[in-house]
């Protein structure tokens, strides 16, 4: 009996001290860094179309500043590129018609950071994904990208790899994204993602007849920065659903996990068949 | 003392002059060698000159051109598919293509497998000029040249990122061909300690370079692990690195059999009469090689193909694309192979090479632009432009010529220095020691005559 207990008291300490050290690890990881990672909320039921955010993107990007009177543009599918970060598209649908920003998707754990060969793609503390001018421009960035956002300049002799960078000198001075101000309708609300998540999970509660019942960017490629509501289905208002909820740069660990194995044990086994060969032939 | 001080001083002087002079007629004299050697030999207006030199001029042209202008003027490449044929044909195709250096060392000095030590040198040079001129292609392709080093310098390292370990290899697996191929270089310049200190430096650089050869080939493959959105289903697999690392054994063979085919035909008089005994017996063996290691990776395409589930893919023109590329590119190959060295006919295997690096053309281009982003319609498709096919025809020219020059004067073909067979050794009774060289019989001889 008394040995029971022993063994008893023994195991639960035990299994208490893991599980406190765990949790202690875990909340001074936690305290330990008090950004967090910031998001946008992109509430296509307010969209108006508008295109204030283009203005306002190209005009803190030193970009050229298009035209928001020309309605011609809604015509055609846009994309984004290397002259415009960010672009809205029509999209006809059951609900009438829909207004859909698009721009980098600042994922939790981008592709195209864990692509960069010399860091110049950088996940931020704040959740921003910015580029540095240490980039080599093989663009394989592009290539990993699954929402294809980075773009290159390619007329140019030095060019750079341009995408949005979530205003990352706006925030780190505490003020929003310029998109972000300049809406006037409200249809993009800007705060750290937790903040974000819950202000979309109360519109679909309160409101559950105007949206769907989903967050695009909640699970997707374990998380984005860009988090999306709406009335009508995603894959009609052309984001893409087909990206699975798995990080981008897991698929690239079995392989990089394979590296040192190889390097260490690889050699050592041909040096052994070498030597085995050789003794079998003299 | 001063006298003795002066005079000292005076000899070191004189000395150093003589040292110097020594160095400098040294040095004199290899540039003379060199200069010599320079010379191009035989005839220059040959059809393959005639052709090529045309090719070589205009790509250089272009490749300055489009190196201060900017990737738009003379590429093709759009922000929808951002790596042409620079990157999709060049590195992904010349690379396994440039596989056979590493099988063959494995082969030779890995497994003493001596059959092929005549064309192991040959391959290896192939190798090292196709690693070099693919490094090329790749600082043409980069929209920012210049910082071309900084992953190998430190700014900064991108450890996390496949390309990162891919771009390391290149250049470390480059300075092991360049071990690996060194003796020859030493031989040419007549340098005989040198040599000896190299060649003992070729089986690490085997090894090391094997262990390489097996990460970045895998790797090529790793690089398209992240396009999982992008890359058809039938193309598309987990196993991406393995079946990389396992078509590059029969691709790197098939272009060891075309190779040794070419200079068979243009080199055989630089070639030893060993060799071209033994040449038959050779090209048979590689052709065994490859028809087995084509077929493994026949094996494995089929196993990640059923693990991937996409059987529904296969009843589109995509799934007759992918049947066309599996059986008619490798399994077809795989068999003619061993037809071929069955009925040791060389044109059977010299076919069957062919189609095999055509099969890995087609794979190759298929993961880097033609099923990649399959779903994006014809017209904004990309095709390499004028500008692009040139310059890669001319990297390829530029390769063969110093293929050639490197041929026509380093000892390539001849048989490496044989060792000499070890001393017999026999015990003599009479006086209760060992004896080499059958010095006891002399012994013996001599002890009668006494």
């Amino acid at each position: 009996m008394k040995r029971r207990e022993f063994l008893k008291v023994a195991l639960s300490t035990l299994s208490a001290l893991s599980i406190s050290g765990l949790s202690t690890k875990k909340a001074m990881g936690f305290y330990a860094c008090p950004k967090e990672f910031h998001a946008v909320l992109v509430d296509t039921t307010r969209c108006i179309g508008c295109r204030s955010c283009e203005v306002a993107c190209a005009d803190s990007h030193g970009l050229l500043i298009p035209d928001p009177e020309d309605k011609t543009v809604f015509k055609t599918l846009r994309k984004t590129d290397e002259k415009r970060l960010t672009v809205v598209n029509r999209f006809e649908t059951e609900k009438g018609e829909v207004y859909v920003k698009t721009q980098c998707m600042h994922c939790c754990q981008p592709a195209c950071v864990a692509a960069c060969l010399v860091k110049a793609m950088k996940k931020r503390e704040e959740g921003p994904v910015t580029w540095s001018e240490n980039c080599m421009g093989c663009r394989y960035c592009m290539v990993s990208c699954p929402f294809d956002m980075p773009k290159f300049e390619y007329d140019k002799a030095f060019g750079r790899i341009v995408k949005c960078d979530m205003c990352y000198g706006r925030i780190i001075k505490g003020k929003v994204p310029a998109c972000v101000e300049a809406c006037p309708s409200e249809a993009l609300t800007f705060g750290t993602r937790r903040d974000i998540l819950n202000e979309a999970k109360r519109r679909i509660y309160t409101k559950p007849d105007t949206y769907i019942p989903y967050i695009y960017g909640e699970k997707e490629v374990a998380g984005t920065g860009f988090l999306y509501i709406s009335s009508v289905p995603f894959e009609k208002i052309g984001l893409p659903t087909n990206l699975g909820f798995k990080a981008y740069p897991e698929f690239t660990v079995p392989f990089l996990y394979s590296v040192p194995v190889i390097l260490i044990l690889w050699p050592a086994f041909l040096l052994g068949m070498h030597y085995a060969t050789k003794e079998g032939r003299k | 003392m001063d006298q003795i001080a002066r005079n000292t001083e005076k000899s070191w002087f004189l000395f150093l002059v003589f040292k110097l002079l020594h160095l400098g007629i040294h040095l004199f004299g290899f540039l003379i060698f060199l200069v010599r050697e320079l010379k191009p030999k035989g005839k220059i207006l040959t059809p393959f000159n005639v052709i090529t030199l045309p090719i070589i001029v205009a790509g250089a042209f272009f490749a300055v051109e489009h190196m201060f202008e900017g990737l738009s003027t003379g590429t093709n490449v759009s922000q929808e598919f951002p790596w042409g044929i620079f990157i999709g044909f060049n590195v992904m195709v010349g690379v396994p293509f440039a596989g056979g250096a590493y099988v063959l060392a494995f082969l030779v000095y890995v497994l003493n497998f001596e059959k092929f030590h005549p064309i192991v040198r040959a391959t290896v040079l192939n190798g090292f000029l196709a690693y070099a001129f693919y490094a090329s292609a790749i600082f043409l392709d980069l929209g920012r040249k210049w910082n071309i080093l900084n992953p190998i310098i430190g700014n900064e390292f991108g450890v996390n990122s496949i390309l990162f370990l891919v771009a390391w290899h290149f250049l470390l697996y480059m300075l092991a061909e360049l071990i690996e191929f060194s003796p020859t270089v030493a031989e040419w310049v007549g340098l005989e300690r040198l040599k000896k200190i190299l060649s003992s430096m070729t089986l690490g650089a085997c090894v090391f370079g094997i262990a390489l050869s097996t990460l970045h080939q895998s790797g090529l493959g790793g690089l398209f692990m992240m396009a999982k959105n992008k890359l058809h289903p039938l193309w598309y697999s987990e196993f991406i690195p393995m079946l990389f690392f396992a078509s590059s054994i029969p691709a790197g063979l098939s272009v060891v059999i075309v190779q040794e085919t070419i200079t068979r035909r243009f080199f055989s008089h630089r070639m030893s009469e060993s060799y071209l005994r033994n040449y038959d017996d050779i090209f048979i063996w590689l052709a065994r090689g490859a028809a087995l290691a084509l077929f493994v990776y026949f094996f494995l395409k089929v196993l990640a193909f059923i693990h991937e589930k996409s059987w529904v893919h296969l009843w589109s023109p995509w799934g007759a694309w992918f049947l066309f590329e599996v059986i008619g590119l490798v399994l077809v190959p795989s068999f003619l192979f061993h037809f071929g060295q069955a009925r040791r006919d060389r044109r059977i295997i010299l076919f069957a090479a062919i189609l095999t690096m055509l099969g890995i053309i087609v794979n190759r281009l298929n993961y880097s632009m033609i099923a990649f982003k399959w779903y994006v319609p014809f017209s904004e498709r990309y095709f390499p432009s004028l500008q692009e096919i040139t310059i890669t025809l001319a990297i390829i020219s530029t390769q063969l010529w110093i293929f050639r020059w490197v041929v026509n004067r380093m000892p390539v073909y001849e048989v490496p220095h044989v060792e000499e067979p070890e001393t017999e050794r026999t015990f003599v009774p009479e006086l209760g020691f060992t004896m080499a060289n059958g010095g006891e019989k002399i012994l013996k001889k001599n002890m009668k005559e006494v």
